[in-house]
């Protein structure tokens, strides 16, 4: 599927654009992972929890629930929310 | 992107400081959008800033291995991004990320888990441990690596005792940007003997490497109305141990600067002999890497809503060199007037020269340095980012 990369994480993919496998939002960031190591701490908390202030979103929906199933035709788009100062 | 910063001398240097070998001092400075590292020239009159490294990250802390002069680790996270840890093995020219940052164990289902916000404090282990390190974060937890700071290990005795639990209370507990556990101290006599600080939660001491801790609150005041025998409500700001004589600590804490001699265990409040119109109040604690009479702090206003500023607008550093009998106001080449400083509980430090160096940075982002042990001031850097954190390390 297609991962659409914020600005905040193109340190590690080097583009705006990747590839990411797997049947679940946590499958596919684990497959990240194994791509870019270091994104999927920077982007999900060791209780497994979406960070306070990154939100992802699946076709235009926003998904707070890792174990939320993905097809190889999804688009996943992760955003850095509002956090100024 | 690297330019040179000068100063007028502030003093000519002498024929014996000319014979000193050429080594140099570095300064590295967190801030809370980057990092840079300030080399000076052998007389440290001269500076020329390196950074910023990580523009725009919030870095809490730039620390140099002792034990091989060129490793760096650099606490970080961004505003949105979660914390990690950068490493560096040649002075900051490249930068690796930690493979595992400090990371609080996984919480069994149904129980919501404690994750690190940032990692606050980092401290080499004992000269007899390469590679080992250790880390404390926020909100408060300590952590080990052992491989030179690629991965971390959460320490359960400390992140999931109940007891300690308690003490650290929740995060809302702690300062305004997140409960810290700092002051991370190791014994160079001993690497199982260590010490550390909480933001909220007191002072701990273990003999054992860590397995188990104890309470060293005797002595301390805490805000009025509240249990000193509760270690929930010691609030230690920062902890030194001297170099020349580990069994001495200063203290700054929310309620006074003090001092405990080992093997007592009870602290003794010298702030009380600083004057009562600047008060014992502030965050950093600097002590003379030769002489453990001598230590050196940063006073702020502790009154009424706490504003942490110098106190009457009037910066200074204040320096006991009789264990805390007598304090002298040292405040030549800083404003006289109109300067509302707050300088951060790690952004005031010393180097090992002679005479020592003296250092700290401001919230409003400036960098000065005394070359003569806080006699004189000099600003090195200024239109820096919020100072978080000042640390020295001398290359050769």
């Amino acid at each position: 599927m297609k991962v659409i990369v914020p600005s905040a994480l193109r340190s590690y993919t080097e583009r705006s654009e990747t590839e990411a496998s797997g049947a679940t939002l946590a499958a596919a960031l684990v497959d990240l992972e194994s791509q870019y190591p270091g994104i999927r701490f920077r982007m999900i908390d060791e209780q497994d929890r979406i960070r306070r202030h990154i939100r992802i979103f699946v076709n235009g929906e926003q998904v707070r629930d890792l174990s939320q199933p993905l097809n190889a035709t999804d688009e996943v788009i992760i955003v850095q929310a509002l956090s100024g100062g | 992107m690297a330019r040179k910063i000068r100063k007028p001398a502030v003093r000519k240097q002498g024929a014996s400081s000319r014979a000193r070998p050429q080594r140099r001092v570095v300064v590295l400075v967190a801030t809370r959008k980057g990092a840079w590292l300030y080399h000076g020239n052998a007389a440290r009159k001269t500076w020329r800033a390196d950074g910023p490294h990580f523009l725009g990250h919030v870095i809490s802390q730039v620390v140099l291995d002792p034990r091989d002069g060129r490793t760096l680790l650099a606490a970080a996270k961004t505003g949105h991004l979660g914390p990690t840890v950068f490493r560096s093995t040649d002075l900051g020219r490249t930068w690796k990320e930690a493979a595992h940052p400090p990371a609080f164990a996984k919480a069994p289902d149904g129980d919501q888990g404690r994750a690190v916000d940032h990692t606050f404090w980092l401290t080499p282990a004992h000269a007899s441990e390469p590679n080992v390190w250790y880390a404390g974060t926020s909100p408060q937890g300590l952590f080990r690596s052992e491989d030179g700071g690629v991965s971390w290990k959460p320490f359960s005795s400390i992140n999931d005792d109940p007891q300690y639990r308690k003490w650290m209370g929740t995060v809302q507990d702690g300062t305004p940007d997140g409960p810290k556990l700092h002051s991370i101290i190791i014994d160079p006599r001993n690497p199982r003997h260590l010490y550390f600080a909480m933001s909220g939660g007191g002072v701990h001491e273990s003999v054992d490497g860590g397995k188990t801790w104890v309470p060293r609150l005797k002595g301390l005041d805490v805000v009025e109305g509240f249990d000193r025998a509760d270690a929930t409500v010691h609030d230690p700001h920062c902890i030194r141990m001297c170099p020349s004589n580990p069994d001495r600590l200063y203290q700054q804490n929310h309620c006074g600067i003090y001092r405990l001699d080992r093997p007592s265990d009870t602290w003794e409040r010298i702030g009380k002999s600083m004057p009562k119109r600047v008060g014992d109040i502030g965050f950093p604690m600097v002590v003379h890497p030769r002489d453990a009479d001598t230590a050196w702090v940063f006073p702020m206003n502790g009154t009424t809503v706490w504003p942490r500023t110098s106190p009457e607008g009037m910066p200074a550093v204040y320096a006991t060199r009789n264990g805390g009998k007598t304090w002298q106001r040292l405040d030549a080449g800083l404003p006289a007037k109109q300067a509302w400083w707050t300088v951060k509980r790690q952004a005031m430090t010393g180097d090992a020269a002679n005479p020592v160096g003296l250092y700290f940075g401001t919230t409003s982002g400036e960098l000065w340095m005394s070359r003569d042990e806080g006699r004189r001031w000099a600003c090195i850097a200024r239109h820096l980012p919020e100072i978080y954190a000042v640390e020295t390390a001398e290359l050769t």
